[in-house]
């Protein structure tokens, strides 16, 4: 039986071989309809998180599943004091397969090593939420048809960004990936990130300004700049705006250049780009349910 | 040099860094233990300059030296049987550490969940780092 904790758990063949799988979902999805006929995913949601709770449940729906669940920690056990390695016991009883998301970092870790049913890691913490790199990439793959060759550039808080620093882990196992870092110098990404990069031989550039760049870029994957992670006021004011995508630096992307963000938005991207044929971060959420649907399946070995 | 008495059956610990033997002494737990110990500080060493030396009395299983290997793995182990030296070894850096230290991080699931083992795993053997098997968070001993 296996678990998903972290998105480095499958190789880069069983990868392929998952995508391969959420496309043809993509295509055909009657053929999948009834595949987990009978079966139940519990969606253990200790902290709220709607957007990744309802995917995990609509792809369970789209298979022909059913579901059970809670989505915050106060109408559980858990608000009784239970150990995640109980509630794991409990559920294993009621589900086939297990999502869960928990406040504390390697609680889905425990929850695995006790489990009788595959347990899927829905975000644990600032740790891992590898189903959110599985639909960047599952995204890149479908949209730009393959993940080598290409420039990306991750632009906004890298140094808090969980969701950036897994990608960058993913993307860095295939070949001829060129990464530029665009935050400003209070946010970068951590040492361990870029001597990682250094090793592997992986180029990679640091920047501060977005539109410096932006023309050399196949990828954009932008991220909120909150204005708590600042040591000030002034630098915050000084710097949002060049964090801020709107239509005028646009214009000096190139006509294929994908943006992507793992969403919730505030003001990162200005509402004008949604048109843009090249902002493809709500289809991302398309392909978020396709890449879970393809998990499931797999870790409940109906394929 | 000092002379402090032979021992029948135990270890002599050599090559510590100096001013580190009492801090070893707590993490080998010697003083809940009911044995004969001398701390030597700030002997000559032909290879350090400076070194502690620790002589322990005591039944030879009742060590544990994955932590000493932990703790510095530069240490000489002297295993004393019948007075005698029977066995020299130097230390190899434990794959996995259970149970010995604990994870520091507040946001860990060993923060909150009862029962857990705490775990860390050697993540690099060059740089001496283990992380927490659970959140991956680098030890740092000085935190
Ligand atoms: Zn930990």
């Amino acid at each position: 039986m296996r678990h998903l904790m972290n998105p480095l758990d499958f190789s880069v063949e069983e990868l392929d071989k998952l995508f391969e799988l959420a496309m043809d979902i993509e295509k055909n999805p009657e053929k999948y309809a009834d595949k987990c006929a009978g079966k139940k995913i519990a969606t253990c949601f200790y902290e709220a998180s709607t957007r990744t709770r309802l995917s995990f449940e609509a792809a369970m729906i789209n298979l022909g599943g059913s579901v059970i669940g809670f989505s915050d920690a106060n109408s559980s056990s858990a608000s009784k004091g239970e150990s995640v390695s109980d509630t794991i016991r409990v559920i294993s009883c009621f589900a086939d397969i297990c999502a869960m998301r928990h406040p504390k970092e390697g609680a889905a870790m425990v929850a695995a090593s006790k489990s009788s049913i595959p347990v899927i890691n829905a975000g644990d913490g600032g740790h891992q939420h590898p189903t959110q790199t599985l639909t960047d990439l599952l995204t890149i793959r479908s949209l730009k048809g393959r993940l080598n060759h290409f420039t990306i550039g991750l632009c906004g808080d890298l140094k808090f960004g969980r969701t950036v620093h897994s990608l960058i882990n993913a993307l860095s196992r295939y070949e001829d990936i060129h990464f530029i870092f665009i935050s400003p110098e209070e946010l970068r990404v951590p040492d361990y990130i870029t001597e990682m990069l250094t090793e592997k031989g992986i180029p990679y550039e640091e920047v501060i300004k977005l539109e410096d760049i932006i023309d050399r870029l196949d990828l954009l994957y932008m991220t909120r700049v909150q204005r708590e992670r600042f040591f000030n006021e002034e630098d915050y004011v000084r710097l949002k705006d060049f964090y801020i995508l709107d239509k005028k630096k646009m214009e000096a992307a190139k006509e294929d250049m994908l943006i992507l963000h793992p969403l919730p938005r505030v003001n990162e991207i200005s509402v004008e780009v949604d048109d843009d044929p090249r902002a493809v971060y709500f289809k991302q959420v398309q392909y978020g349910v396709y890449v879970r649907m393809a998990l499931i399946l797999t870790l409940l070995e109906l394929v | 040099m000092l002379n402090v008495g032979k021992i029948e059956e135990g270890f002599v610990l050599d090559h510590i860094e100096a001013g580190k033997s009492l801090s070893l002494y707590h993490h080998l737990q010697l003083d809940k233990l009911d044995c004969t110990v001398a701390i030597i500080k700030n002997a000559r060493s032909n290879k350090m300059g400076k070194k502690d030396i620790l002589k322990v009395e005591c039944d030879i299983n009742m060590l544990n030296l994955d932590i000493l290997a932990f703790i510095d793995h530069n240490i000489t182990v002297n295993v004393i049987k019948d007075g005698e030296i029977v066995d020299k070894k130097e230390l190899v850096l434990p794959k996995e550490i259970k149970n010995v230290i604990r994870c520091k991080n507040p946001r860990c699931i060993t923060s909150i969940e009862q029962g857990l083992p705490h775990i860390f795993f050697l993540a690099d053997e060059e740089k001496e780092i283990y992380r927490c098997k659970y959140c991956e968070e680098k030890y740092d001993s000085k935190k």
